[in-house]
């Protein structure tokens, strides 16, 4: 009974941790509808500024408290400061185009972090108060965690009286259920999201402020929050602050009992609750549906036929490319190789993106399928590499199909979500089912064995996928995927499926990025678990929005840029996530509609 | 794309004279490693090759002829290491590869220098797959692996009273490893030992307080710990307030190197039995003059990476010149039973599964000054710490 108790309590303290990380992302979402990518830098700058605050302060409680307050209010500022450079001048930008400019902010954070306070662990000593505890049950349990656990429903009461209470909550809640009409009311959007923006960035630092006691500010922290953050936005209803601390106390108290129960099962745990939770409630715990923003983001187009000029470019691209194995050297040949991996991948990914209307942040779930795919059907099968090329489409087609029944009910980020938690699942079996996947460790030995260079076989099969899927969307089938997108009830109407549609769409995409996965696989000759992590998830999405949505040839230029920015800086400096952060800051800046969507003829 | 090739073939341009290059044109070592991903050990890492390079070079280099290192990041990703050492041996025509941290990046590694016939050796990356399961000939490692550190903290974990253990690790790789070779050494030695409980939190996302409390309701009398870097300083504060040390054993991976044990601060534990490198304590001559350099050059201590990058270049260097060439078969053959001299011991390099005979130190963790220190240490050299060679032979396949 006593564990019970001691474990109820520590997962109150986790959960109110977990909450501290998801309000202020769930409050600048609800706002802008800026899916804030850089919320887990926030974070962690704000447990570095608590560190060299609180160093600097005496050690006592109340010094303590002003400490964390300073560190927060500090962040609020950056946060401020990121919004009037950065953001306020892409909202007009399609949905999700914030996304790029944040995920830039990661990589500068990343690296101006190790330059300001080193590359060092960076620890609070604890003083003596920090340090005890009370006796509960005959259990030791922190106090400081007891102080933690009352945080958590302070800062939910404080934010609801903000929100309820106060004009500028009023202003908040108004502009999250309709934004133009609050503007057409004449309120001051521009003050409001910064408003918004730097208190969602304040209780960020304040979260990462808070953590500095029980750990260590360390370079780490940024990614390792930012997945659970989403997780708990999501499982709460996005923009909902009570659904997030609903959802912070459900997934807190069943991580501590489940790591009790279930040792191993701590890479999946959050992940399996908020799929059960998306299946059984589309819009999470506590959501609305999103009233949808007219005019301002993401004003679907239609994609035209390329024009003569773009068809020679790539006509004369193609020519060249064949005959790069008699030019270059291997290592060119091995860039190139790679870069036409990531334009299918990109492609694929844009088929559910763009007409799909389906955003995916777990799209490497399908390239990893199809190398292990692959690489098992060769290294277990011992098939010749041929089959194994054809096992890795099928493989995550197939997979593709069956997991594509349950997304297809959902939208939005919800949706996108929903194919992250199945990616981490993915990812957590290849990672744990060693005796298949090799675990950690990985296939190796997957070299390819065909009578000519390996090259051709990827140049061939890349432009013939790539080729496919424009077929796809310029087909019957494209029209009608993009009018389900586009009103799904006048859809509806004429007779089509969009259920239906979509699934389709998903299959194929699925089954493009599989066999993505299985060139990877004889390219690298190995396979491991990180082929399937968000990271690559996050590398496919960022290709799709940085060629743009809007047009076919988008995630190729896409894939070309950022797998050759990616590539040439990560050889050239070491300081290669700022420079590429940079870029994608200045891209994105520049070509608010992605950089094939820039040079495209006007309608 | 248009870019691409022109900066491609640019870098084509700017590589070509190191193949017309004279006899007296350095010898070239690609290394590729973690910076950005694991910048706490990489960086004094890096401090710890460039050192040895210098010293090498000042002493007149190697077969008459100077090193020079072209370093690369992997972004801790194995598929990016993959490319970069394609770059390191095709455009800029490295003789020898190096370099690795994570063990999927050393695997990859090692894969591809099969795949191509060229010598790689591994400096820090621990797992036993790297030299058994997936060794080949073309593969070298430095470290004393998983199975070695493990057996060094089974033997400890031998001689004490505890019977009931159990286990806390990072959920990956290094993690289940660790914890599989420990339960079959110290069972093994102690047939009366039983495991009654084990923790897998993820790597770099512990759970602390959850995880001490499930730890502490399996009532052990001892603790095998594997979690490191910020997980540990979560998981020892936690344990700390909590008492779940307070009477119990423990043993615990790699916690007395620099790295691990600086950031415990004040709170590191008392009585831990730890594998590490106690570093200012070590009074051995090597030891000092490379403490001493060290502080000249960079103006801080090492840390462990700085040794183990210090003793990577050093034994590549042996390897070669026990060579006395650099093509690939030779290097092999020169490599299989090179000696040389690292700043905590000698070692060389194993014919039989190519895994390097470096030791490490065990001890106990104690506070001193408000700071955690290894005390009763002794240097545990590696070659004492490995299966015979008939095990040897049948966990590596390759021969």
């Amino acid at each position: 009974m006593d564990f019970v108790v001691i474990q109820l309590l520590t997962g109150l303290a986790s959960a109110a941790s977990l909450f501290l990380i998801a309000a202020g992302l769930t409050v600048i979402f609800g706002v802008t509808r800026v899916v804030n990518f850089s919320h887990g830098s926030l974070y962690m700058i704000g447990c570095y500024l608590a560190w060299s605050i609180l160093t600097r302060l005496p050690r006592d409680p109340a010094w303590f408290a002003l400490g964390i307050l300073l560190a927060a209010l500090a962040t609020g500022l950056i946060g401020a400061l990121l919004e009037t450079t950065l953001l306020r001048r892409i909202y007009r930008a399609p949905e999700l185009f914030q996304l790029l400019a944040t995920f830039g902010v990661v990589l500068v954070i990343q690296d101006l972090v190790p330059l300001i306070w080193g590359p060092q662990d960076l620890p609070l000593p604890r003083p003596p108060w920090l340090r005890s505890f009370v006796t509960i049950m005959g259990e030791r349990f922190p106090l400081y965690d007891l102080i933690l656990i009352a945080i958590g429903p302070v800062v939910l009461l404080l934010l609801w009286l903000l929100l309820h209470r106060t004009r500028f909550g009023i202003l908040i809640r108004a502009a999250t259920e309709d934004r133009e009409m609050a503007a057409a009311l004449g309120i001051d959007q521009r003050i409001l999201f910064t408003a918004v923006f730097a208190l969602g960035a304040a209780l960020a630092g304040l979260g990462g402020a808070l953590i500095l006691p029980n750990t260590s500010a360390n370079t780490g922290i940024d990614l390792a929050v930012i997945v659970e953050a989403f997780v708990v936005v999501v499982v709460g209803g996005m923009g909902s602050v009570t659904g997030a601390f609903v959802a912070a106390l459900l997934i807190g108290v069943l991580q501590s009992f489940g790591i009790a129960l279930l040792p191993k099962a701590t890479l999946v745990l959050a992940f399996v609750v908020m799929a059960i939770v998306l299946i059984a409630r589309p819009n999470g715990l506590l959501g609305q549906p999103l009233a949808p923003v007219r005019g301002a983001a993401g004003v679907p187009t239609l994609i035209r036929p390329a024009s003569k000029l773009t068809q020679a470019v790539l006509m004369a691209g193609l020519g060249l490319a064949v005959v790069a194995p008699f030019v270059l050297g291997p290592y060119p040949q091995a860039v190139l190789t790679e870069a036409l991996i990531a334009m299918v991948f990109a492609a694929s990914l844009h088929l559910t993106m763009g007409p799909g209307g389906m955003v995916s942040f777990g799209h490497a779930a399908w390239f990893g399928l199809g190398a292990y795919g692959a690489a098992l059907a060769a290294k277990i099968l011992l098939l010749p590499t041929p089959i194994g090329l054809l096992a890795a489409p099928l493989v995550a087609g197939l997979a593709a199909a069956a997991f594509g029944a349950f997304i297809v009910r959902l939208s939005g980020v919800y949706l996108a979500m929903l194919t992250l938690a199945f990616a981490q699942i993915v990812w957590a079996v290849a990672t744990q089912w060693s005796w298949l996947t090799g675990g950690d460790d990985g296939v190796l030995g997957v070299w390819p064995a065909l009578p000519f260079p390996f090259y051709w076989a990827v140049l061939g099969l890349s432009a013939g996928t790539v080729w496919l899927l424009r077929q796809v969307i310029h087909a019957p089938f494209g029209f009608a995927l993009r009018a389900s997108r586009d009103s799904t009830l006048r859809a509806g109407a004429i007779g089509l499926d969009p259920d239906r549609l979509r699934m389709a769409a998903f299959t194929i995409a699925g089954a493009a990025a599989g066999l993505s996965g299985g060139l990877f696989a004889y390219a690298k000759g190995s396979v491991f678990p990180t082929y399937v992590h968000v990271g690559h998830s996050v590398d496919a999405l960022l290709m799709v929005l940085l060629g743009g949505v809007q047009t076919v040839s988008g995630p190729i230029v896409g894939a070309l840029v950022y797998t050759g920015l990616y590539d040439i800086l990560l050889q050239v400096t070491t300081m290669w996530r700022l420079a590429l952060g940079l870029a994608i800051i200045g891209l994105v800046l520049l070509f608010p509609n992605g950089i094939a969507g820039a040079i495209r003829r006007p309608a | 794309m248009l870019t691409r090739r022109t900066v491609l073939a640019g870098a084509a341009v700017l590589a070509a004279p190191a193949i017309s290059r004279a006899q007296a044109a350095p010898i070239r070592i690609g290394e590729i490693n973690s910076y950005s991903a694991i910048p706490s050990f990489t960086l004094p890492y890096r401090n710890g090759w460039q050192m040895a390079v210098e010293q090498i070079n000042e002493a007149g280099g190697v077969l008459g002829r100077k090193l020079e290192v072209i370093s690369r990041d992997d972004a801790g990703k194995p598929q990016d290491a993959i490319r970069l050492a394609g770059e390191l041996l095709d455009e800029q025509k490295v003789d020898v590869l190096s370099g690795g941290f994570l063990s999927n990046v050393g695997l990859a590694l090692s894969d591809f220098a099969a795949q191509r016939q060229r010598l790689f050796v591994a400096g820090e990356p621990l797992s036993d797959a790297m030299v058994w399961e997936k060794g080949n000939r073309f593969c070298f490692r430095l470290r004393p692996s998983t199975y070695m550190q493990a057996a060094m903290l089974a033997e400890e974990a031998a001689k004490l009273p505890a019977k009931r253990w159990v286990t806390v690790a990072p959920n990956y790789e290094y993690g289940t490893s660790s914890v599989k070779w420990f339960k079959a050494l110290l069972t093994a030695k102690r047939p009366d030992v039983q495991f009654v409980a084990e923790q897998w939190p993820a790597l770099g996302k512990i759970d602390a307080g959850a995880t001490v409390a499930a730890l502490a309701e399996a009532k052990p009398e001892a603790i095998f710990n594997v979690t490191f870097g910020p997980d540990l300083t979560n998981f020892v504060r936690q344990g700390n307030t909590r008492g779940l040390f307070e009477g119990r054993a423990v043993a615990s991976m790699l916690t007395g190197e620099p790295e691990y044990l600086e950031p415990l601060g004040d709170e590191a534990p008392v009585g831990w039995w730890v594998t590490g490198y106690p570093r200012e304590l070590v009074e051995t001559p090597a030891n000092k003059a490379f403490i001493a350099a060290y502080q000249a050059r960079f103006k801080v201590l090492p840390g462990m990476g700085s040794v183990v990058g210090h003793a990577l270049i050093v034994s590549i260097a042996a390897g070669i010149a026990r060579a006395g060439s650099l093509e690939t078969d030779k290097l092999i053959t020169g490599f299989r039973g090179a000696t040389f001299d690292t700043p905590i011991g000698a070692a060389s390099y194993r014919a039989i599964d190519h895994q390097g005979t470096l030791g490490t130190y065990v001890g106990k963790t104690a506070l001193k000054g408000g700071k955690g220190v290894m005390v009763d240490w002794r240097y545990a050299d590696g070659a004492n710490y490995l299966p015979t060679d008939e095990e040897v032979r049948k966990l590596r396949p390759a021969g």
